[in-house]
This record gives C-alpha cells, sequence and structure tokens, in this order.
C-alpha cells in the first residue's frame, strides 16, 4: 500500500452553488460524510484530514513579501485527505467518488514520496 | 448521519428569527448571510470530522459569530454597542438552552412576513425562505413560478419588512388579533399548495404540509395565537396531512380518496387531528378552518368509503360556503352532494356553480362532470370530459391518473357495443 494525499480544490463561486440553500449545503455534507465514511469503511483513509479557509496569506520570495490570498474565485484548496491505495490508478479511481466533483471542482491525487529507498 | 434530513431547512428559520429580534429588521440581510455562512462553515468542518454533540447550538453559536464579523466590517466596533450587547447576552442564554427562546422568535417572525401591506403570495415566500429555509429555486418550483419572479417578489416584500421599525411585539394584543388570520391564511394556503399543488414533486409537497403543520403547531403554544380558529386550523392539517400515505399507490400511481387503501392512513396524525378539532370547538367561533376540519374527520371516521356520512359532509359544505364562497369549495360540495343524492344531482350543482369560470384551468372540474356521467352510464359523453381533464393536467401523475380514467370509459362504451350487438 502506498499513501497519497487528496487535495480538493475549488471556485469559491462553485462552493456557493453546492449550499445555495440549507437544504443543498446540508445535501452536500452528507454526501461528503458518506464518501469518507465509505473510504474509511473499505480500509483507505490514513487521516481524513482538514478543511482549509479559503484564504489568509501568502509569504513569497527573498524579499519575504506578504500579501493577502490565495484569491477566493480561483480554485483554491479548501481540505485534504490522506489516503492509502495500492497504487496511483486505485488512488485517482477512489478520487472519481469525491463529491467536490459534482460542482465542477477537482481533486489532486498526489503520492506522498516514500523514505526508504 | 444527522437525524433530521431537513435540520438545516428548520434551524435556519430559528437562527434568521433569532438573529433578526436581536438586531432590528433592517439587519434581516445581514442575518440571512450570517446563517448562509454558519452552514457553510458547517459542512466544511463536519465533513471532515464527527458532528459535534449539538448541532443546533453549534450551528446557533457559529451564526451569532459570524453575525458579529459582519457587523465589525460594516460598521466599526464604537458604533455596535447596543447589538453587540443582545447578541451576547443571548449568547449565553442559547448556550444554556438552544431551544427555549426561539420558538417565540419565530412566531414573531411570522407575525412580521404576514405584513398587512404585502399580497399572500409574499407572505408566504417570506414565510417559505426566512421561516422554512427554502431556496429562491425551490420557492419557484413549488409554485411554478419562474425564479427571477420568486425572486423579485421576496425583494419588493423584504424592503416592505425593512421599513417596519420593529419585529412585530407578541405583547401587543391587539395588533396580533389584527394579523392572525392573515398569518393562518398564510400557513393554510401554504399547506394547500404542498396537498392540492400542481408541483409534481411529491417530496417538495410533503415538505411543503410538514412546514405548514410544523409552524401551525407553533401558534397554538402562544396563549393569544392558540385560538379555536388556530387549533382548527392545525386540525385541518393534521387530518389531511394523515391521508398523504394513501394517496399514491403502491405503483406510485395517484389514488383518489374513495379508492385508497384506508389502513395506510397515519392513525398518529388522525389522532392528533382529531383531539385538535375538540380542542378548537371550546370557543363560540366557527371559522372556515372548523369546516373543513370537520370535513375531514367526517372521512377520517370512515373505515370504508361506503360508510361515509355524506349527510354530515353536505351541511358542513354549505356552511362553508357562505363562509367562503368559492368554486373550488362548491365544487366540493357537489362532489358530496353526488355521493348523498346521485350522480345527476350532481351534475345539476356542477352546472350551477357560482363563478365556475373560475375553474375553466382546473382538471378536477371537467374531471367530476366525467366521473358523474360514467356513473350515470354515459361512457361516450365522460370521455369527452376527461379529455377535456387531460388536456389541463398539471403533472404527470394528474396526467396518468385521467387516462385510467379515460380507459374506464372505453370499457364502458365496449361493453355499451356488447350490450347493443348482443340485443340485435
Amino acid at each position: 500500500m502506498s499513501e497519497y494525499v487528496f487535495l480538493y480544490r475549488s471556485s469559491e463561486s462553485s462552493q456557493r452553488e453546492a449550499m445555495g440553500t440549507p437544504q443543498r449545503a446540508q445535501q452536500s455534507m452528507e454526501k461528503w460524510r458518506a464518501w469518507l465514511n465509505d473510504l474509511a469503511a473499505r480500509g483507505h483513509v490514513k487521516n481524513p484530514g482538514l478543511p482549509l479557509e479559503r484564504s489568509g496569506k501568502v509569504v513569497s520570495g527573498k524579499q519575504r513579501l506578504v500579501t493577502d490570498g490565495p484569491f477566493a474565485e480561483k480554485d483554491v484548496v479548501g481540505g485534504f485527505t490522506l489516503i492509502e491505495a495500492r497504487d496511483v490508478a486505485q488512488a485517482a479511481e477512489l478520487a472519481g467518488g469525491c463529491p467536490v466533483l459534482e460542482g465542477g471542482g477537482h481533486v489532486e491525487v498526489r503520492p506522498v514520496l516514500k523514505m526508504e529507498l | 448521519m444527522l437525524p433530521d434530513e431537513h435540520l438545516f431547512r428548520r434551524e435556519a428559520g430559528r437562527m434568521v428569527s433569532a438573529l433578526t429580534r436581536m438586531l432590528g429588521v433592517r439587519n434581516l440581510a445581514l442575518a440571512e448571510d450570517a446563517v448562509q455562512d454558519a452552514f457553510c462553515r458547517a459542512m466544511e468542518v463536519w465533513k471532515f470530522g464527527g458532528l459535534p454533540d449539538n448541532p443546533s447550538a453549534w450551528l446557533m453559536a457559529t451564526a451569532r459569530n459570524r453575525a458579529l464579523d459582519l457587523l465589525r466590517r460594516e460598521r466599526g466596533e464604537q458604533a455596535l454597542a447596543p447589538e453587540l450587547g443582545r447578541l451576547r447576552e443571548v449568547g449565553v442564554a442559547q448556550d444554556c438552552d438552544p431551544e427555549e427562546p426561539l420558538e417565540d422568535d419565530q412566531l414573531r417572525m411570522m407575525f412580521s412576513c404576514c405584513h398587512p401591506r404585502l399580497p399572500e403570495e409574499a407572505q408566504i415566500a417570506l414565510v417559505l425562505q426566512i421561516l422554512c429555509g427554502f431556496g429562491v429555486a425551490e420557492i419557484a418550483a413549488a409554485f411554478l413560478d419562474s425564479p427571477a419572479a420568486v425572486e423579485k417578489r421576496l425583494v419588493r416584500a423584504k424592503k416592505v419588512l425593512a421599513g417596519s421599525t420593529r419585529l412585530f411585539d407578541l405583547a401587543q394584543p391587539a395588533e396580533l388579533r389584527e394579523r392572525l388570520p392573515a398569518v393562518q391564511r398564510a400557513l393554510y394556503l401554504l399547506f394547500n399548495e404542498g396537498y392540492h399543488g400542481a408541483c409534481s414533486e411529491s417530496a417538495v409537497r410533503v415538505e411543503l404540509t410538514d412546514e405548514a403543520l410544523r409552524l401551525a403547531r407553533l401558534l397554538l403554544v402562544h396563549p393569544q395565537a392558540g385560538t379555536p380558529a388556530a387549533h382548527a386550523l392545525a386540525a385541518l392539517m393534521c387530518l389531511h396531512a394523515a391521508r398523504m400515505p394513501g394517496r399514491y399507490d403502491s405503483a406510485g400511481e395517484p389514488c383518489p380518496l374513495f379508492e385508497q387503501d384506508r389502513s395506510r392512513w397515519n392513525a398518529r396524525l388522525l389522532s392528533e387531528g382529531l383531539e385538535l378539532l375538540d380542542r378548537a370547538a371550546t370557543g363560540d367561533e366557527l371559522s372556515e378552518y372548523h369546516l373543513e376540519a370537520g370535513i375531514a374527520a367526517v372521512h377520517a371516521a370512515a373505515r370504508r368509503p361506503e360508510e361515509t356520512r355524506w349527510a354530515e359532509i353536505v351541511p358542513l359544505y354549505d356552511a362553508l360556503l357562505g363562509i367562503r364562497p368559492s368554486p373550488v369549495v362548491a365544487l366540493g360540495r357537489a362532489i358530496a352532494i353526488a355521493e348523498l343524492e346521485g350522480a345527476e344531482r350532481g351534475l345539476a350543482e356542477l352546472r350551477t356553480i357560482e363563478g365556475r369560470e373560475r375553474l375553466s384551468a382546473y382538471p378536477f372540474y371537467p374531471a367530476a362532470f366525467g366521473e358523474f356521467e360514467l356513473r350515470a352510464g354515459r361512457p361516450a359523453a365522460a370521455r369527452e370530459h376527461f379529455r377535456r381533464a387531460r388536456a389541463l393536467a398539471r403533472n404527470p401523475a394528474e396526467r396518468s391518473f385521467l387516462e385510467q380514467r379515460l380507459l374506464d370509459c372505453e370499457g364502458g362504451l365496449a361493453a355499451d357495443e356488447r350490450g347493443a350487438s348482443s340485443g340485435r
């Protein structure tokens, strides 16, 4: 088994759309919970991860320039999960069930570099 | 999973009402934003972790904090003294008991939405959005209206609301009495939209009736709002809602009252309805809701359709027509008369309904003609009426019901022909 990080990316407008009404917000949440619970039940979730605020600060370059960002309108990472899967193909397949996709978002599937050789 | 699939929607009404009381009606939009943000936050946080022990209290606390943030951003810290004080105060009470102070807030909001300067459809749209947490698209779907039209109606209505300097104060008995009929009427229409409405999605309709009943029950808790008429209103909702499980057969086809499997009716709602109707009989007031609930109670008392005591139903319709003259009520009365005195009498009543031109787009008017003609043994005439009804059907369920009636007519015609040829 190898480890992968799922990075959930979506734009603010698609996120707003996903929860335009209380009912939709709840349905969207239930979908996420069902999906993550299912992955966990099948032994794929190493760590369910955490949600992230959509904006904060960006520190850049040698000057340590501090700016606001990332800009909420762009696709930003809204959270992550640490996943265990056989290979990257299986990890990608697991990501296919993620509710963020329904709102036009993306899941980045990134293998965690292994320490051992 | 949350215990209630509509938790967010229900909480929305409570939260917006509570925040609006603390911040004043002019901050209604801000309260709505804060509540929406609280849901966003809940969804982001809860989807990765578990749910908090008390989701309702968590949501309310989050919305309150968010409202503070928004106010601060809008005006700066100093200008906020009074609102901040109130928000913090209630915040503490909130943590002790998430249920207690909110019921009255919702009642207040209900009375505010039924502002006398607003047309009924705007009042209902407001109730649905603010108290029931429906989105514009959901309201539009329920009323077969365009989202743009609903949006416009809501924007206008909220302007009127914001212009009323304070939330309706429940401590003013005179004002309360004055607005109570409008509130009852709005809840009644909300229920009817769910029960008889044109929207084809049964899930939407069940939600509308559930919400109307929930709000009607809230009225009963308040000493001044819980009048006999309010009890009768809640009774009629219970008695009708009890029949909803029987309105569709196992194949999902709509099933008229007289063909329903009455064992599927909800016994708990039936007995609640009958009990409420008893309690509605305490005063000397006889409202239209008493009469409608009375009719529903007679139906509920009949274990089989043949046992329906039509002789009790007809005078109730007569009285109802006296209080609320309407062609739809007259249609109900004509059907009851046909049951009591036969199809020909029913047809005569149908032809003389006052204001019948207003039924011209209502599929069940021609369908009633079809029904009585069929019973009178004239399937050819019945077929014409059912065809007209089918052309007016407002959703697939109505259409399929009327298709079935047309097939019954064809069956009757075939039998006639067989009869004619064998008699030759």
